[in-house]
């Protein structure tokens, strides 16, 4: 290795492409014909989805570039704003916050369910029973959204709009504030219920993965001190999978910003256009995809920018939270405690 | 060992023992309590998450299946209009099966190619890269994707333009990193030996893929493959940007609008109840939804086929390794 220059250079012509002073040791026969470009190809289909992602954000800010740039006045003519927006912020901004707050809502309600079932698959349910539930996870996760869209908006949303009213009404009784609560049903709260139900398989499947990793002398630990079950998943479980649960429930999120069509059917078609914490009420709330799908089909010139760059910003935000996720899941990889 | 002690203990001091044994195996109160809640919280949240589920497949059927005929199986909605009770699926169904192969001669090759780089040649920054940014695509909204679609394809062929390949596009952008991530799994499941064994007969490396690893694992990557297109065929947003939507069949994924179900089912539900004259026969106000329904149960039914075959082809094909 030390003295591998000059050997290395002298060999360097008759050895073929690549001659780094590192390769002391001849690769064997080099590469020719077929496998070589075998190799090539293989590399270069890694190579086109790199390419692909970046490929994506490019497209939509070229395509979007228009409405970026276009003067306010311009965008309020041509660009098919809601009233009460004046600049791309206004109408931007109202649709963030409302991808946020579905999204937020939906991951609170998931995050507790999916970890109880992940905890009863790995840690409650006999063998053949855990088994069963994780077929019906991946069910679950199967199902189409524009299927859960239907149903949310023809079954769910009528049901559930009595225990919204309900909750509003309770809430209404803190002096100061006023909640209202729409008789239909078709609010931000069933919407963001709807995609909880949506998220949970996910959120489910990698928790179920962590907590199953967690180190069996650390249980058997906890056993001989004479921990009860709850106490043994409290004292190892849970301490070695915060993180991977932490990241579940970020992929999650991200499955519930870019969700369409279920916000889309359940939520009547109105865009948002203020910021307000009335998640109960009808037409207030609005997110970014929904908004995307319910204008695209009709819309043409600067509106059709305007929306694209509404979606440049969704794919920010999603693209953020993913990377964000995966680094926490490949840096637990790493320093994992379980091998 | 403990038939000894234990005798010894009794014959000598039975009534301290037995409250020792007893604050020994007892857990006390509070703790109890506490396990026992949280084994009942952990129970309740699973059949919290059944409930949806079984109500969605409930309604799916019951509803579904008054207008799940064959009629509605091979007709189209031309010339369909108001409450009328006619028109079906098939331009749908017909659309959906054509972009979906689309999408799959697209993805295929090439998440094949990049799952095979990741397990066989991929080093060093470049396979750590597209690992990572293949997890991250996976979670690319699906409205983006369709963007994406329409943003290619409109600076060739102008803004106004709806085609059925930008769905099948669309959707590969979709279906690639699933593919990828799950045909990597099964590669990496092919026993080394196999390999060594291969280049120790002397055959060059993309020989040895192509006719041991890729031959091993064939059942592996059936199963993900068709697991992908299930993921992909009930996708809705990314199909109305890029395909938009018509009433008529159309068979040509490059010329003009195509119908799908996923976007059927949405375009039937905006549609909302049909308007009817007052005594008005053939008519039906909820013909829209009606329809919607049995759009949903015929595109579920889809996809729990795909679900089985795929984990049928693993379970029949799959090679012995031992």
């Amino acid at each position: 290795m030390v003295s591998a220059p000059t050997l290395d250079a002298s060999k360097a012509p008759r050895g073929g492409d690549s001659s780094g002073p590192r390769k002391t040791r001849a690769r064997g026969v080099p590469e020719r014909g077929m496998s070589r470009v075998f190799r090539w190809a293989a590399t270069a289909a890694g190579v086109l989805l790199l390419v692909v992602l970046a490929a994506v954000a490019v497209f939509l800010l070229i395509r979007g570039w228009a409405a970026i740039t276009a003067s306010d006045a311009t965008l309020q003519s041509e660009g098919n704003l809601p009233p009460g927006a004046h600049n791309l912020a206004g109408y931007i901004g109202p649709l963030i916050f409302g991808t946020l707050i579905a999204a937020a809502l939906a991951l609170v309600m998931a995050t507790p369910v999916a970890v109880g079932i992940a905890l009863f698959v790995s840690h409650y349910a006999p063998r053949r029973v855990a088994g069963a539930v994780g077929f019906v996870i991946d069910l679950l996760a199967a199902i189409p959204s524009v299927v859960f869209g239907l149903w949310g908006a023809q079954i769910l949303a009528p049901r559930i709009a009595p225990l919204w009213q309900w909750v509003a009404d309770v809430l209404s009784v803190i002096p100061g504030v006023t909640v209202r609560a729409t008789a239909t049903g078709r609010s931000m709260a069933t919407t963001a219920l709807v995609l909880a139900i949506m998220i949970l398989p996910i959120i489910t499947a990698v928790s179920r993965e962590v907590f199953k990793q967690t180190p069996h002398l650390h249980q058997e630990a906890a056993l001989a001190l004479g921990a009860t079950r709850w106490e043994v998943i409290r004292m190892a479980v849970l301490p070695f999978g915060r993180s991977g649960v932490v990241s579940a429930a970020m992929l999650g999120l991200g499955r519930a910003l870019g969700e369409t069509m279920a916000v889309l059917m359940v939520l009547s078609t109105s865009s948002g256009t203020g910021y307000s914490f009335q998640i109960f009420d009808s037409g207030v709330l609005q997110t970014i995809a929904a908004n995307i799908a319910a204008k695209f089909p009709d819309s043409s010139g600067l509106a059709v920018n305007t929306l694209i760059a509404t979606g440049l910003a969704l794919f920010v935000i999603t693209m953020a939270v993913n990377m964000l996720a995966r680094w926490i899941v490949s840096r637990r990889n790493e320093f994992s405690g379980a091998n | 060992m403990s038939a000894t002690s234990a005798s010894a203990t009794a014959s000598t001091a039975p009534g301290p023992d037995n409250a020792l044994r007893e604050l020994l195996t007892s857990v006390d109160r509070g703790r109890q309590r506490k396990n026992r809640t949280m084994t009942g919280l952990v129970w309740a949240a699973f059949f919290l998450a059944m409930t949806p589920l079984f109500s969605l497949l409930w309604t799916v059927l019951s509803h579904g299946l008054a207008k799940f005929t064959p009629y509605f199986l091979l007709h189209s909605m031309r010339n369909v209009s108001g409450g009328m009770d006619a028109g079906g699926a098939y331009h749908a169904i017909a659309g959906t099966l054509l972009i979906t192969l689309g999408t799959t001669v697209i993805s295929v090759p090439i998440g094949l190619l990049a799952a095979i780089y990741l397990v066989e040649y991929g080093k060093g920054p470049l396979a750590r890269a597209v690992t990572f940014f293949v997890d991250v695509m996976t979670g690319i909204p699906s409205i983006v994707a369709g963007l994406f679609a329409f943003a290619v394809f409109a600076i060739f062929f102008g803004p106004g333009v709806r085609l059925g390949v930008m769905g099948s596009v669309a959707l590969a952008l979709l279906m690639i990193p699933v593919v990828v991530r799950s045909s990597e799994e099964m590669l990496r499941l092919v026993p080394n030996e196999l390999r060594e064994a291969a280049y120790a007969l002397g055959v060059p490396k993309w020989l040895t893929i192509v006719k041991v690893v890729l031959r091993t694992s064939v059942a592996g990557l059936t199963t993900s493959v068709l697991l992908a297109v299930a993921r992909v065929i009930g996708e809705t947003a990314p199909l109305l940007i890029a395909v938009g939507t018509t009433a008529s069949i159309n068979f040509n994924l490059f010329a003009g609008r195509m119908m799908t179900l996923p976007v059927f089912i949405y375009d039937q539900y905006h549609q909302g109840p049909a308007r009817c004259a007052r005594n008005a026969t053939n008519c039906l106000v909820s013909i829209n939804l009606d329809r919607a329904w049995a759009a949903a149960l015929t595109l579920l039914l889809i996809v729990v086929i795909l679900n089985l075959v795929g984990r049928l082809v693993t379970w029949l094909f799959a090679p012995k390794l031992r």
